[in-house]
């Protein structure tokens, strides 16, 4: 089946988020959509599926015109498609969720399971997905989760699967899974659109590279380009992909955790007797896949959540028991993993939002009293310090892009003497020049000798950011790994394995991935 | 905020631009993203987040639907609707003239009497409409304080009812000097209420108890503990056994304002004063920011260092003075003496002031004006052309229903709106491509809804249940804490 979009356009009001578009996909391609967050992708692919009418342009489904009018309509024209946040009932069974939506029924309307269940293993032979049609949707991992998502959309006769940033949940090892039945599905036929930010990943499988930025086509690229090529069509620019960050001068260990403990309101363990240390003008790596107590181990720190056991030390003062304030003041800035819903009030002013933990003491406040024109200053200093873009403070803060909040974040926890900087996840959704601009202010802040701590998934991150690395699985700490440790060791450790093995298998070359054998070829 | 419903008339309003830079903009940052879970707006915010004329509009329609209802009521009407069929202007005309008597009744009652003999009694209306305005102005700026830390204090009732029983006891109990009596006794007020109101936070604060669920349970509480009392002869001080108290020492009465047959009193003042504190404690404090901010978002608060429990008592506490002395400004204003109907039911009008007034100071004190206008207004509309004082009582009801439910006066509003906006072009394709949206996205069912940002009753519930889950943590996360 051929897919075409021909001029694709659609407005939000005065925002034009796809302007006449134009995308061929062949059969049996692999085709990937990149662009930054907010390029217009997904919208591009909600129109395709039917959620959104067009107001320009066509699709083409070998070459006779089509129009959507709903998912149903895409489904049956041979679209599938996986979104990002999966679309599933956490207590479904495999089977029940691949039936739902279009349920096969036996007389009488009663659920034919038998038939779904048969569905699902046939598919799964098909590809070797290895998955229990019984199987509880919650018990599976995230990965095979989408797995489940892929299936049911080739049961439904899918001959174009669209994926939604699908390796953005996923371990090194998982997307390499996954791009493993990426290849397998084209093999038979299936052309996939690949909606995805990350440069790697897109080399490591597009055999056809459309680059959008703000809502436009700006080029055809084929896997051959350079990752810097991709990334400088994708942001307009010439950016640097990796930070320069000299050379780490690390002085005397001034904060450390030991034998943290915590454990959540459902009573589980998750961070499970960990300990560190950072010295100070150190950037100390968080690396994991999401959920493995990274998150808790950073608000233990600050103070949001309370360890069931271990002390937090800085600079000699033990930090436990101690409320978030307090350490605020003993010159700890956090930079929250959900800037959101922790880091933001969504209906305050910038303004506001840059006094956010400041607000009550000088030279914001003399006492009760806020001071509006120290408050309105600083808030105008820090916009030119940190090239927020905004057109006025006073603007709420939802009115900004994912980039200029964190900017705003920023501006806030390091606007002021630091003694320890934790950021958890700080360019998560950022464009790649945010994040070069989130990277350059924390090795500066490293430069002034503030220990810092980066929490983060993203693997090109850490080994971009770390000078240490300290892995975390399942609460605990896999390892602590010096920088230049090759990636797919950091990969492994991420997945459980102990450092040593992880060492001697990337060693023996049994771990090697797609991705980072495509990140090979990228060196001289 | 940043989810508004993408009804028909979400993009729109007559005019304000501040309403639409605030729908339009968040819309326009999300949308590229329309697979990511819609943040969504809190009831309250739904209430608060429309401009000045969701408010006017539903005091218009509101007074039409009594209108409506006054008719219906009137005998003379419905004897011609006997032979409406025959004679159909009979109905009209007479229709017309009840309503058209009531309302202009309704006026004179409560700003300017034309029709009155003298000129003090002419102008006698707009002063009791102010003394009708005060508590209510007090109270409603405590609920609306409540609401802006996050609370839903429904316990007005309970602290004006504690605030009356402390002003009026020290208002005859002891015996003072002039003006040291009746501020003495405004504070014993304020902390009557204070007292009443800290009850519920410390509860909420400490245990998480629910505020709503205490704060109605304070105000039956408050309203037997009084009724009991004035039994009691030590606290009432009469020999009688009339469930009333002594009348309070002159020292302790508000000043009157203007003379007699005036009754408009320092209460008033205190009112004034009052908002202008509340507007300053809002906007211009460090403990405004704190309440604000866990209001608007209490995880972000926490994160920030602020005690979420701390601002929550303190928020009820202030909640508590404020309508402490919406209580106290009547006994020693305008009643002087403690009965079982102090109160009358200034605590739940209060909520309805609070609401129509969004929260803000400003928007709290004129509608407590409007609804002291109602107030004064409706006993003379009653005495004058037989229209049940009841009405009244509808129409405010009608205000609240309304207010509660923007989307609803919006799509009343709906048509004229749209004509008012063919003018500008441009705005017009705007406002059609987001209705495209909203039908489209209801009507590819619940992926759609799923997917895309849903429909508005979607939207609305969704993130109620959420609001509710959060606020329950973080009680519970801040019990944590310690």
């Amino acid at each position: 089946m051929k897919l075409e979009l021909r001029g694709i356009t659609k407005r939000f009001g005065s925002l034009v988020a796809n302007d006449d578009i134009s995308v061929v996909v062949r059969p049996g391609e692999i085709h990937a959509l990149l662009g930054e967050n907010g390029a217009g992708k997904s919208t591009l692919m909600n129109v395709l599926y039917g959620l959104y009418a067009p107001d320009g342009g066509q699709i083409l489904i070998d070459d006779a015109p089509v129009s959507f009018d709903g998912p149903g309509d895409a489904v049956a024209a041979g679209i599938g498609m996986v979104h990002q946040h999966f679309m599933l009932v956490p207590v479904f069974t495999v089977a029940e969720s691949v039936a739902l939506g279009y349920e096969p029924t036996k007389a009488l309307g009663i659920l034919d399971l038998d038939a779904a269940r048969a569905r699902v293993r046939e598919i799964s032979e098909r590809f070797g997905f290895h998955i229990d049609p019984d199987a509880v949707i919650e018990d599976l991992p995230v990965g095979v989760q989408q797995r489940v998502e892929i299936i049911k959309a080739l049961s439904r006769d899918a001959e174009v699967l669209i994926l939604d940033e699908p390796t953005a949940v996923l371990t090194p090892q998982e997307t390499d899974e996954l791009i493993a039945i990426m290849k397998q599905l084209k093999a038979r036929g299936t052309s996939i659109v690949f909606i995805t930010h990350k440069l790697r990943e897109v080399r490591a499988v597009a055999d056809e590279i459309t680059v959008i930025r703000r809502g436009r086509v700006v080029g055809q690229a084929s896997p051959e380009s350079t990752e810097s090529e991709l990334a400088g069509l994708m942001v307009g620019r010439e950016v640097r992909l990796s930070t320069d960050k000299g050379h780490a001068e690390p002085g005397p260990e001034t904060f450390a955790v030991q034998n943290l403990t915590v454990v959540d309101k459902a009573g589980s363990t998750v961070v499970d007797d960990i300990s560190f240390g950072v010295r100070a003008g150190e950037i100390l790596c968080i690396a994991g896949v999401q959920g493995n107590g990274q998150t808790e181990l950073a608000q233990a720190i600050i103070g949001l959540v309370e360890p069931l056991a271990g002390s937090i030390v800085l600079e000699g003062a033990e930090l436990t028991g101690r409320t978030v304030k307090q350490r605020l003041d003993a010159g700890i800035g956090f930079v929250p993993e959900d800037r959101t819903e922790d880091g933001l009030v969504a209906s305050f002013s910038i303004r506001e939002n840059m006094i956010l933990d400041q607000y009550d003491r000088p030279p914001y406040a003399s006492g009760l009293a806020l001071r509006p024109t120290v408050i309105r200053d600083a808030a105008e200093a820090k916009v030119e310090e940190f090239d927020i873009r905004l057109t006025s403070i006073d603007d709420p803060i939802s009115t900004l892009s994912g980039g200029n909040q964190q900017k705003v974040v920023l501006s806030r926890e390091l606007g002021r003497p630091l003694r320890l900087f934790i950021a958890s996840q700080p360019t998560r959704g950022l464009d790649v020049g945010s994040v070069e601009f989130v990277h350059k202010r924390v090795i500066a802040e490293r430069g002034r000798g503030v220990p810092c701590i980066i929490v983060s998934t993203e693997l090109d991150e850490v080994l971009n950011l770390a000078d240490r690395i300290a892995v975390m699985y399942k609460g605990r700490i896999v390892g602590i790994v010096p920088a230049g440790t090759p990636r797919d060791a950091v990969g492994l450790m991420m997945a459980g394995v102990p450092e040593s093995e992880a060492l001697a298998r990337v060693a023996d070359g049994s771990a090697a991935t797609m991705i980072s054998e495509a990140a090979e070829e990228d060196l001289p | 905020m940043n989810a508004q419903p993408a009804g028909p008339g979400s993009a729109s309003g007559p005019a304000p631009a501040q309403d639409q830079a605030v729908e339009a903009r968040p819309a326009a940052g999300q949308l590229p993203r329309p697979a990511g879970p819609g943040r969504g707006a809190t009831v309250l915010e739904q209430i608060f987040s429309g401009t000045v004329w969701v408010p006017i509009g539903s005091i218009l329609l509101a007074l039409l639907a009594g209108g409506v209802l006054i008719a219906a009521a009137d005998p003379q009407v419905q004897a011609t609707l006997g032979y409406f069929f025959a004679r159909p202007s009979d109905f009209f005309g007479v229709a017309w003239q009840t309503v058209s008597e009531a309302y202009s009744a309704l006026f004179r009652g409560a700003i300017f009497d034309w029709q009155a003999d003298t000129f003090v009694r002419m102008i006698r209306p707009l002063t009791e409409s102010l003394v009708s305005a005060t508590p209510l102005i007090l109270t409603g700026l405590g609920i609306a304080l409540g609401f802006r830390s996050g609370l839903f204090n429904i316990g007005g009732q309970g602290q004006v009812i504690l605030g009356a029983m402390f002003a009026g006891f020290f208002g005859y109990a002891i015996g003072l000097p002039p003006i040291v009596h009746f501020l003495f006794a405004l504070l014993m007020g304020a902390v009557g209420g204070a007292i009443w109101a800290g009850i519920a936070g410390v509860l909420k604060a400490r245990t998480g108890a629910n505020e709503v669920i205490v704060t109605i349970m304070l105000n039956s509480i408050a309203g037997y503990l009084l009724l009991y009392l004035l039994k009691q002869s030590w606290f009432t001080q009469t020999g009688s056994t009339n469930p009333a108290s002594r009348t309070i020492y002159e020292t302790a009465q508000l000043p009157l304002l203007l003379p007699p047959p005036f009754r408009l009193h320092a209460g008033f003042l205190v009112a004034i004063l009052a908002t202008i504190v509340v507007w300053w404690l809002l906007e211009r404090s460090t403990v405004g920011f704190e309440l604000r901010a866990v209001g608007e978002n209490a995880r972000a608060a926490r994160t920030a260092g602020v005690s979420v429990s701390r601002a929550t008592i303190l928020a009820m506490v202030i909640a508590g003075t404020l309508s402490g002395l919406g209580g106290a400004t009547t006994v020693l204003g305008t009643e002087h003496k403690l009965s079982g109907g102090i109160a009358g039911s200034i605590g739940f009008d209060a909520i309805t002031v609070a609401l129509l007034g969004r929260s803000r100071p400003l928007g709290v004190f004129f509608a407590g004006l409007l609804f002291g206008a109602f107030k004064a207004g409706g006993y003379l509309m009653q005495s004058q052309t037989g229209t049940p004082i009841d009405i009244v009582l509808v129409v405010q009801s009608i205000i609240v229903l309304l207010i509660a439910a923007p989307p609803l006066v919006r799509t009343i509003f709906w048509p004229l709106i749209k004509a008012r906006r063919l003018v500008p072009g441009q705005d017009r394709g705007g406002a059609e491509g987001d209705t495209g949206v909203g039908t489209r996205a209801g009507a590819s069912g619940a992926e759609g809804t799923a997917a895309g940002r849903g429909p508005v009753s979607t939207g609305a519930s969704g993130t109620d249940s959420e609001g509710t889950g959060q606020a329950d943590e973080d009680s519970t996360g801040t019990k944590g804490e310690r």
